[in-house]
């Protein structure tokens, strides 16, 4: 019991993952498979920078007495500044990866006429059937 | 149950609204829906961030995924369909299967983690302190994450600015600031040869 | 009259104050949350605004797409020029001490973290504006359904 209420954060984001997981193994419209990985992505920056949170710390600014410190020791405690940063890329990156996607989508539509995955499938079938075929 | 302090229940209460859109976006087929409560997604972790002390990641999130992200999904929305088409029962159980097993499995490692806001754990001794106390000892600049995305980690935020830079060169090739990329005609000494080649590409190009 | 005055006059009193805070948020990037990204960010969203309410041709008549290509590179080659400006005045790649080498206030690492969080401003925003004007100005198959 102590375990769960310890790690609840763990278990309820691994839900969540699970669930962006879902959303883009069992749709086939290809927007709702690319928000199923926004929320992916969303949900693991999140593991992340619950990993680096500190109990009585404070966000990583620091405080005017720490700046006045010489030697190197500090009075506040502060939370783990190291997640942050490489969310803070993540997240940006992830923006900028949907975006070629989204794009990639559009030209889908205008070349197939549909953004679904089943009938790009059997569209791509038929024509490389005439290939064959022709 | 002394843990159980207004800030837990605050994490636990934006868990659980978490949990609520995620679970709404798998259900919904309506696409406007969909690409909303993305946004609300975004914005409810921002403010889980807020509560987790991490105000630059934040600011971010807020910033980029409740709002310019929200606004580029509705662009590509309006620009294909507005609603999914609905997917048979028989296809949904073998993803449901995979997610369950996967979940189990991570569940399974969920012990061996650092407990949640544990200052000891290896995690949060090594190189984070380093990053504080080293700012704090001869840069003069009071924001930790600021001069570790700077000046300690330059190197990553090199690599992430070019990346930026190739996503935009990427809508660049793919749509065009003018609307008007996929629809140039190849014309090689002036010949068109746009009939012969259609044959061989897919539908789209030469359209 | 323009049935749309309302989100004319507030955008008009809103657009110039949510640059400003864009240029707030990137320089107080020292001292407190903030910095490239998030400055980037917001300008890029001032521009979506005015794009939004006025129409896409005022907007690109204001931030034209020209701009925004020399932006995006522009950026990058700040961030890598700053890295170069360090070889060239004597220490490693992104070795922003080299910029003041006796000074007692850490000056140098002042100059080369201010320059480098221009340089990912340019990159940010230009991109970011650069991929709203490829989805708005691309015409959709379909005519508009009602809503």
């Amino acid at each position: 019991m102590v375990v769960i209420l310890e790690h609840f954060n763990y278990i309820l984001i691994i839900i969540m993952l699970m669930a962006g997981l879902y959303v883009i193994y069992a749709n086939h419209n290809l927007i709702k498979k690319l928000v199923g990985l926004a929320l992916f992505q969303t949900s693991v920056n999140l593991f992340y920078i619950s990993m680096g949170k500190i109990t009585g710390g404070v966000p990583p600014i620091l405080t005017e007495a720490d700046m006045q410190a010489q030697n190197g020791q500090l009075e506040t405690v502060y939370s783990n500044p190291l997640p942050h940063v490489l969310i803070l890329t993540a997240i940006v990156v992830g923006v900028a990866t949907l975006a070629l996607g989204l794009s990639i989508v559009v030209r889908i539509r205008e070349a197939y006429g549909t953004i679904e995955e089943n009938e790009i499938d059997a569209i791509e079938y038929e024509h490389n059937l005439e290939g064959v075929k022709g | 149950m002394d843990f159980v302090t207004p800030a837990f229940i605050l994490d636990v209460g934006l868990l659980a609204m978490l949990l609520v859109v995620a679970f709404a976006i798998v259900r919904l087929r309506s696409l406007f829906a969909i690409v909303m409560l993305q946004g609300v997604f975004s914005l409810l972790c921002a403010a889980w961030f807020v509560s987790l002390d991490a105000v630059d990641v934040a600011f971010t999130e807020a910033a980029v995924g409740a709002g310019v992200s929200t606004v580029l999904m509705l662009g590509a929305m309006l620009l294909t369909e507005r609603e999914a088409k609905p997917v048979p029962v028989r296809l949904k159980i073998l993803p449901l299967v995979i997610v369950t097993i996967a979940a189990l499995a991570m569940f399974y490692a969920i012990p061996d983690m650092p407990g949640f806001g544990d200052g000891t754990a290896q995690v949060n001794t090594y190189m984070g302190q380093y990053y504080v106390e080293a700012t704090a000892r001869e840069m003069f600049i009071p924001n930790v994450v600021s001069t570790t995305l700077a000046s300690y980690r330059g190197y990553d935020t090199f690599g992430e600015t070019t990346v930026i830079f190739l996503a935009g060169l990427g809508i660049y090739l793919l749509l065009g600031f003018n609307g008007k990329a996929g629809q140039w005609q190849a014309s090689p000494a002036g010949e068109d040869i746009a009939g012969k080649v259609s044959d061989e590409t897919s539908d789209g190009e030469g359209a | 009259m323009n049935p749309h005055i309302i989100l004319r006059i507030t955008a008009k009193i809103l657009i110039p104050l949510i640059a400003m805070f864009a240029l707030y948020v990137q320089f107080h990037g020292d001292l407190s949350p903030g910095g490239g990204f998030q400055g980037g960010v917001i300008l890029a969203s001032a521009v979506i605004l005015y794009a939004l309410i006025f129409g896409l041709d005022a907007a690109r008549r204001a931030v034209p797409p020209v701009a925004l290509r020399i932006g995006m590179s522009l950026g990058v080659l700040t961030f890598g020029g700053t890295g170069v400006a360090a070889w060239l005045v004597g220490g490693n790649f992104l070795d922003y001490t080299a910029f003041a080498p006796h000074s007692h206030h850490a000056a140098g690492q002042h100059w080369g973290i201010f320059s480098i969080e221009l340089g990912v401003l340019f990159t940010v925003s230009s991109v970011m504006v650069a991929i709203f004007y490829g989805f708005a100005s691309r015409v959709p198959d379909l005519s508009d359904k009602d809503w």
